[in-house]
């Protein structure tokens, strides 16, 4: 279905393209006012750990997030906030998440990007990279197990996690079990401050999908209009039977590797190149010229956002933190054989 | 009719998946092939599809069982030995262990840890890791020392709604016979007394109780009654068995066939040392492997480990005799 329309060949078919295009515009824009307003309280001091954002990411993040439907599962990363929305995550986990709240998913025992709501098939992801990819396949040989088919589980990884074990391990046993598995690897050309050329040596990294016996593609993430149709295939190809897919997206992170980075690693050629376009003014720009939106429409989507995230921040802002004396402090889910402290 | 250790395992494995739809067994070479132990023998044959051989891919397999267990399956895993764990280790410790405390969704699993030395197995086929993954939150850590334990207790482990890695003493694999396997479940996290005496307490676990055993025996002729421990599970540990039997006998040695900086004998003399101090007459001690890889050749392989032979020099030493 989607897959169908994003494959906007068909004249009949561009106004459903326009949809869903407008659809993941407004998400990306969710995502990035959301992405700054965590920026913003970091530097107030008002966020306990670390602030990773995906600016520039966006357009791959939501283009995934979309492909995917309910009953799927998706392994996001760090910079998928973009996605994690599209695919179903509520703003306020994210918010309470980085804010500690005590009602959010992780009750202030895990914090910012380490959220998910594994019941609803969004895992949290752990810190390892690559660590993922066999935990999705895992759900994907349950789902098999029980006999339920047309899921797919999707993985979002960077270019540094490609030269992890868990990623060949991972990509490997998918493949050996032929599973429904998506693994996205967001190449934004540094891992922290690791470029390229330190972290892989084959001309490009989809040429390691022949090595899996498994289909790579790759696309360049700057362009909403690439990503939506791309994504939406790759998991329409796992959905119907084809195996794992590798999906390599080009583009530039535009930011640090946290907010506590500062970047200036970032070669400014690769940032005045066609990879270092930020997505979302691309999107902009498709979305006037195709008279998708004009002016107004694009400001009053901005206002929207805005609204949305700082009502979800202020609700989160005078929502309790965790109660270390009501903690019960049991890793255990079988309590009666908690140690306790010594 | 006589059972092995080994038997008991696979026994174990066949009842649970034959009761329970959710279990399956993933591990090297454990299909049609029944694994390099032969732990899962014909099961592939008696239930299509629920017993798989994987990649040789440690962490993947973990990752693959974390996964499955969030969609609510009760995973086995076979490491092929224990030492070949280390290669997962990530997944087990990270991914795991600590899945409950972040979401609040349990990760029932097992990981068989085939452990423990045997004559002419070397550094990479010999290693006893119970102490490693007991010291991560979020793991149970269980140690059979009887055909008996090793069926229920792996039943046990299979009804728990947390990570357990399961250490089955290679050792022990043919070398232990029952006539019958239990009826009932062995409660997880309960230590026994696996022999009654007044004089010391001897704490060991999977095949240094045997050792133990073998010394209270011999000194048993002599006229000294030694109490032996078995704590089957080495976390949770079962500080109260251990604490009421120093308190019978006012003197402690603890045994464990792993290294011995650290780990599940000291900190059994420590709770005892800290929580029960006054209940001692004597130092407590505690015996382990040396502090090497373990050794191939059978002559260092032997010295290497404590056996009933140091045992029983300690136990004579810490009674004065």
């Amino acid at each position: 279905m989607v897959h169908t329309v994003l494959n906007h060949g068909a004249a009949g078919e561009v106004s459903l393209f326009r949809d869903v295009y407008v659809e993941a515009y407004r998400w990306m824009l969710l995502a990035r006012f959301l992405d700054e307003k965590f920026a913003s309280l970091y530097r107030m001091g008002k966020i306990h750990g670390g602030v990773f954002l995906g600016r520039g990411q966006e357009a791959l993040s939501v283009a995934l997030g979309l492909a995917l439907r309910k009953g799927d599962i998706f392994a996001p990363l760090i910079r998928d906030a973009a996605g994690r929305l599209a695919f179903g995550e509520s703003l306020s986990d994210s918010v309470r998440t980085y804010l500690g709240s005590a009602l959010g998913p992780m009750k202030g025992r895990d914090g910012s990007v380490h959220r998910g709501r594994p019941k609803d098939g969004l895992l949290p992801m752990i810190s390892h990279l690559g660590a993922m990819i066999s935990v999705v396949n895992g759900a994907l040989m349950a789902r098999r197990l029980k006999g339920i088919s047309g899921m797919v589980g999707a993985a979002s990884v960077g270019d540094g996690a490609t030269s992890t074990g868990s990623f060949h391990e991972g990509l490997n046993q998918a493949a050996v079990e032929r599973l429904p598995l998506v693994v996205v690897v967001a190449n934004n050309h540094y891992a922290y401050s690791t470029p390229n050329e330190r972290q892989f040596a084959c001309a490009s990294l989809v040429d390691k999908a022949a090595g899996y016996g498994i289909h790579g593609e790759e696309l360049d993430a700057t362009d909403l209009a690439g990503c939506l149709p791309a994504l939406a295939n790759a998991v329409e190809r796992a959905r119907s039977g084809s195996g794992p897919q590798l999906v390599i997206a080009r583009l530039l992170r535009l930011c640090g590797h946290g907010e506590h980075d500062d970047a200036s690693y970032i070669d400014p050629a690769l940032k005045a190149s066609p990879v270092g376009r930020d997505c979302l003014l691309v999107a902009e720009e498709y979305l006037r010229e195709s008279g998708w939106a004009d002016p107004v429409m694009l400001e009053a989507w901005r206002e929207e956002a805005r609204q949305k995230v700082e009502t979800a921040v202020a609700k989160v802002q005078r929502e309790p933190g965790p109660d270390p004396y009501t903690e019960d402090w049991c890793a255990l889910a079988s309590k009666h054989l908690a140690e306790g402290g010594v | 009719m006589s059972i092995t250790y080994l038997d008991a395992i696979r026994e174990a494995q066949a009842r649970a998946l034959a009761e329970d739809p959710r279990v399956f067994i993933y591990g090297q070479d454990i299909g049609a092939f029944g694994g390099a132990f032969k732990a899962t023998k014909g099961l592939a044959q008696r239930f299509p599809g629920r017993v798989l051989d994987s990649p040789i891919s440690e962490d993947a397999m973990i990752g693959m069982a974390v996964g499955a267990s969030v969609e609510g399956m009760r995973p086995i895993i076979e490491m092929q030995f224990a030492d070949f764990s280390t290669a997962g280790f990530n997944q087990i410790v990270n991914q795991a262990a600590t899945l409950h405390w972040r979401t609040n969704v349990p990760c029932p699993m097992i990981v068989r840890l085939p452990c423990g030395g045997t004559s002419g197995s070397g550094p990479f086929h010999s290693q006893s890791l119970e102490t490693i993954y007991a010291h991560y939150p979020g793991l149970v850590v269980l140690t059979p020392a009887t055909v008996e334990d090793a069926y229920s207790m792996l039943l046990g482990a299979v009804a728990l709604d947390d990570p357990v890695i399961f250490c089955e003493h290679k050792y022990l694999y043919y070398h232990l016979k029952a006539e019958q396997l239990p009826t009932e479940a062995t409660p997880i996290g309960k230590a026994r007394i696996a022999r009654p005496g007044r004089d010391m307490t001897v704490v060991a676990y999977s095949a240094m109780l045997h050792e133990a055993l073998a010394v209270a025996q011999e000194l048993a002729a002599e006229g000294t009654e030694i109490e032996v421990v078995d704590l089957r599970s080495v976390k949770p540990l079962d500080t109260d068995t251990v604490m009421a039997s120093v308190a019978r006998t006012g003197r402690l040695l603890c045994v464990g066939e792993a290294w011995p900086w650290g780990g599940v004998t000291a900190e059994v003399v420590a709770r005892v040392a800290s929580e029960g101090f006054g209940l001692l007459d004597a130092p407590p001690r505690r015996l382990n492997a040396k502090d090497t890889p373990v050794p191939y050749h059978p002559n260092l392989w032997a010295a290497h480990r404590p056996t009933a032979r140091s045992i029983a020099a300690a136990a004579r030493d810490l009674l004065g005799l």
